[in-house]
């Protein structure tokens, strides 16, 4: 791979939606509010809009999807349609398209209606056969936490509370936060006796069920300060997509995510960051279940293998630690209606990165990293974003 | 000679206390308990278990037929043996057929197969009996009915028990039926199909074979037959003949245990005679229901070198009690109940079905031949059937591999209190093949109490789903039996 997004694009507006369950609001009001406040942001009208790259899984159904609620006259739209990466995605084939020359001014937005199913939980996900497992997506990231325990000797209650401090960071930075769906705080009791929904795993660890949309309008490097004095720019778009080995051959331990692992490397290297948990800001990583989150600070050689406990332990990702991750709240807080979590990440990094995150705000950060991981453990898809001033 | 080569049964793991019937519906409540298949059983499934360990130790390529005997199939319109034939990986070129609809069905089945090979047209037939019979709820005969299987193999070779002849009988009683439209056996005044019936037939039908094999009760060293729906009848019936109670194979233990199994019931009894028979010994045998059919076997040495297998005795050890009487409701969906708010699964492809039938019922792998690494994939989104090697990258260079048959260990497993369940919470696990590969099922016959990292599991032949009338059989994985 010889080419880097590095530099070469930048996002100059950015919208988003509260999230939660918006009963009064259907996918067409979502791309609305978050592409209205996006393009407000970045001081254009939706006529300046020349492209667009929509992100969602169960909400519309194609580039229509978008053009329709927006009016949008005559341009070329994709839906992008890749599990939970879904909005990274489409922030990342819209940079490629500004990189490439071909448009000035392009919008990503992803959005998700998922509270129309009259259920908790995400539409149903069969395979033709029927012979999926009966699980849950909580059920599969379960069966992580489950060996992550055994792998590194923790006993039920030990593993459990290391994963209850992550909720209970994440309940506190989404209670500052206005647009987030869950905003109540919690302890570490609380979390520890509440219902299990798939053992290990209890109730708060596992992410809220919200509707929501995000947007950003994306330009090139050189035309940025145009639009506002400070664009955040792209710093690496990497997407790991699985083999799906893992539920195939015995070689792979389910303590760790590769593509996760090999996402974080190849964004490293496109963003030339040497030492992740010096160099990185802040993250806003899939914290789809609180096991998914402790893994992931490995993958990201945040923490060394098997020792995230001991930064969860040392507040080392709270909002005034070394290394804030989900400073927003995170899905957690957030839900995750699916093709919106990946832009709704990357606003909570603009926010951050210009200063406007309120009684969120984190001293002076210079890079923000978000990260997607779609499907389960056993066959993800994952996205890593750098951005930066 | 012509006899049987082998013998397996099934029995399910769940059995239900008598009182807890009585306990839910106030009333009398026999002593003992019944078999009560699990919510992912049903007669096809319990007769391809009871199968697999008839054919435990015996090349599946030599048999030549299957016959599934049932009043209790689950299709109407379908042949449930040809489902069977797939999941026990027989042959194509082989003689596949359901004999339904009569409790007499497994001796009747037995009774053809014996003829296809004396007639030289099969050398082999498994013959299959299998009931999961329901009685209207609150009934005594819900409390008496019990579900099980039982397989035969008959042959030429290695024959252990020689059928030196049969006899039947036919009579028309409407004494239990159900119709096309009926859930729950109906049946006319036991004491007149006692009297006009059972107690006629059996002594016709044993006399029969008797006489025409110039034999006579004291010839005997066990008499095994069907008892009738009052078991006590039975010994009478043994005792007019001229049979010492020494002689007769005691229904009464399978009834306090497992319950009247149908069209399994005498053929179960000769299994268990089977279990305990010594090379020589002559059994009378008879099946009842709308007349007879009664056989005379012999018993050979080869009996001794037939190997291990779990049968009645095992399985009949093996079990675990239910707590309640709403499950077994729940089970076999007799009352409508709240649905989990969860997504409403798709339907089911036929034509996906098909294609991966061998896969699916038969749970055929691959093993590369580049990297020798067995794999199965029934997780991916479009990577069923395997067409690359997940370790190589070779394409389409494999040969066939059977799961089925391979113990696994637990590597990892979640215990989903969420995914709808008839028995939750969803036991889930991701195993690791004795021989390699890697495959994630769910786990059934459990206690979730016990499930861990490193428990050693086998693969067991379930219904997962059911859409429109068709039944999705498939795999999954529980702790081994016994």
């Amino acid at each position: 791979m010889s080419g880097s997004i590095k530099d070469r694009v930048a996002i100059v507006g950015m919208g988003c939606t509260r999230f939660g369950e918006l009963w009064n609001k259907g996918p067409s009001d979502l791309i609305v509010d978050a592409v209205t406040e996006a393009v407000a942001d970045a001081g254009i009208e939706v006529k300046d809009i020349e492209a667009a790259w929509a992100g969602s899984i169960f909400s519309g159904h194609g580039g229509r999807s978008v053009s329709e609620p927006l009016r949008l006259k005559y341009i070329p739209i994709t839906h992008v349609v890749n599990a939970c990466a879904s909005g990274h995605d489409a922030v990342r084939n819209a940079s490629y398209a500004v990189a490439a020359g071909i448009y000035d001014i392009v919008l990503a937005v992803g959005f998700e209606k998922i509270k129309d199913e009259g259920m908790s939980g995400l539409p149903g996900m069969d395979n033709a056969t029927h012979t999926h497992a009966v699980a849950t997506m909580p059920g599969m990231f379960a069966m992580m936490a489950t060996k992550y325990f055994h792998r590194y000797g923790l006993s039920p209650q030990e593993g459990k509370t290391m994963l209850a401090k992550i909720s209970v960071k994440s309940h506190y930075n989404g209670s500052l936060n206005p647009k987030a769906h869950l905003r109540n705080v919690l302890t570490v009791e609380r979390v520890l006796n509440a219902p299990i929904i798939a053992w290990p795993l209890g109730l708060f660890d596992c992410c809220g069920v919200s509707d929501g949309g995000a947007a950003a309008i994306i330009t090139r490097a050189d035309l940025a300060k145009k639009f506002r004095k400070d664009p955040v720019y792209i710093k690496a778009l990497q997407i790991c997509a699985s083999p799906t080995s893992g539920r195939i051959t015995t070689d792979y331990d389910l303590t760790h995510v590769e593509e996760g692992y090999r996402a974080g490397v190849a964004a490293y290297a496109e963003a030339g960051i040497k030492d992740p948990r010096k160099e990185i800001s802040m993250a806003e990583v899939h914290d789809c279940f609180s096991i998914t989150e402790a893994v992931t600070m490995e993958d990201l050689q945040f923490s060394p293998r098997g020792k995230v406990k001991e930064d969860i332990d040392a507040g080392t990702f709270e909002l005034a630690g070394a290394l804030p991750v989900q400073p927003d709240g995170g899905l957690k807080c957030f839900g995750h209606p699916i093709g919106a979590s990946g832009i709704r990440m990357l606003y909570e990094l603009y926010l951050q990165l210009q200063g406007r995150a309120g009684k969120r705000q984190i001293k002076n950060p210079k890079l923000g990293l978000a990260h997607n991981m779609g499907h389960e453990p056993l066959a993800p898809t994952v996205s890593v974003c750098i951005v930066g001033l | 000679m012509i006899g049987i080569t082998s013998y397996g049964a099934y029995i399910p793991w769940h059995r239900i206390d008598r009182q807890l019937f009585a306990k839910a519906w106030g009333g009398f409540a026999i002593p003992g308990e019944r078999a009560i298949a699990s919510y992912d059983e049903d007669s096809v499934t319990m007769a391809v278990e009871s199968a697999i360990d008839c054919l435990s130790d015996i090349d599946t390529a030599t048999v030549d037929g299957l016959l599934f005997a049932t009043t209790t199939s689950p299709y109407k319109e379908k042949l449930c043996s040809a489902t069977m034939a797939l999941a026990l990986h027989l042959r194509r070129d082989i003689q596949t057929g359901d004999i339904t609809g009569s409790l007499r069905s497994g001796t009747t089945a037995l009774a053809f197969a014996c003829d296809a090979i004396k007639a030289g047209r099969t050398n082999s037939m498994l013959v299959t009996a299998s009931d999961t019979r329901m009685a209207p709820p609150s009934g005594i005969t819900e409390q008496s009915l019990g579900d099980s299987a039982v397989a035969l193999l008959l042959g030429k070779k290695n024959v252990i028990a020689e059928i030196i002849d049969s006899y039947s009988i036919s009579d028309e009683l409407a004494a239990t039926w159900r119709s096309e439209t009926d859930t729950f056996i109906r049946s006319w005044e036991d004491r007149m199909v006692m009297d006009e019936s059972y107690s006629k037939v059996m002594p016709e039908v044993l006399s029969g074979v008797m006489n025409k094999c110039g034999l006579s009760p004291k010839d005997f060293d066990k008499v095994v037959f069907d008892p009738p729906g009052d078991i006590r009848r039975h010994g009478r019936v043994a005792a007019e003949l001229g049979f010492d109670p020494a002689q007769l194979l005691d229904p009464s233990g399978i009834f306090m245990n497992l319950g009247l199994l149908g069209s399994a019931m005498s053929l179960m009894m000769l299994v268990s005679a089977l279990e305990q028979a010594e090379p020589g010994q002559k059994i009378l045998f008879a099946g009842y229901g709308n007349g007879a059919d009664a056989f005379v076997l012999q018993v050979t040495n080869a009996i001794k070198k037939l190997g291990g297998r779990r049968g009645f005795t095992k399985h009949l050890e093996s079990k675990h009690m239910m707590t309640n009487y709403n499950d077994y409701l729940r089970w076999r969906e007799i009352v409508p109940l709240d649905q989990a708010r969860r997504p409403d699964r798709g339907h089911i492809s036929v034509a996906a079905n098909w294609r991966q039938r061998k896969d699916l019922l038969g749970l055929w792998g691959i093993k590369c031949r580049r990297c020798k690494t067995p794999q199965y994939d029934n997780g991916g989104i479009t990577t069923t059937p395997i067409r690359v090697c997940a370790v190589c990258g070779a394409v389409d260079d494999f040969d066939d591999y059977d799961f089925s048959r391979k113990k696994a260990t637990v590597f990892s497993y979640t215990q989903d209190q969420l995914a709808p369940a008839p028995d939750p919470p969803s036991s889930v696990v991701l195993i690791d093949f004795e021989d390699g590969g890697r495959m994630l099922f769910d786990l059934t016959d459990r206690n979730p109490d016990e499930v861990n990292v490193g428990m050693k599991v086998e693969m067991t032949f379930r219904k997962v789903f059911v859409d429109r009338g068709i039944n999705n059989y498939y795999w999954k994985a529980r702790p081994i039996r016994c």
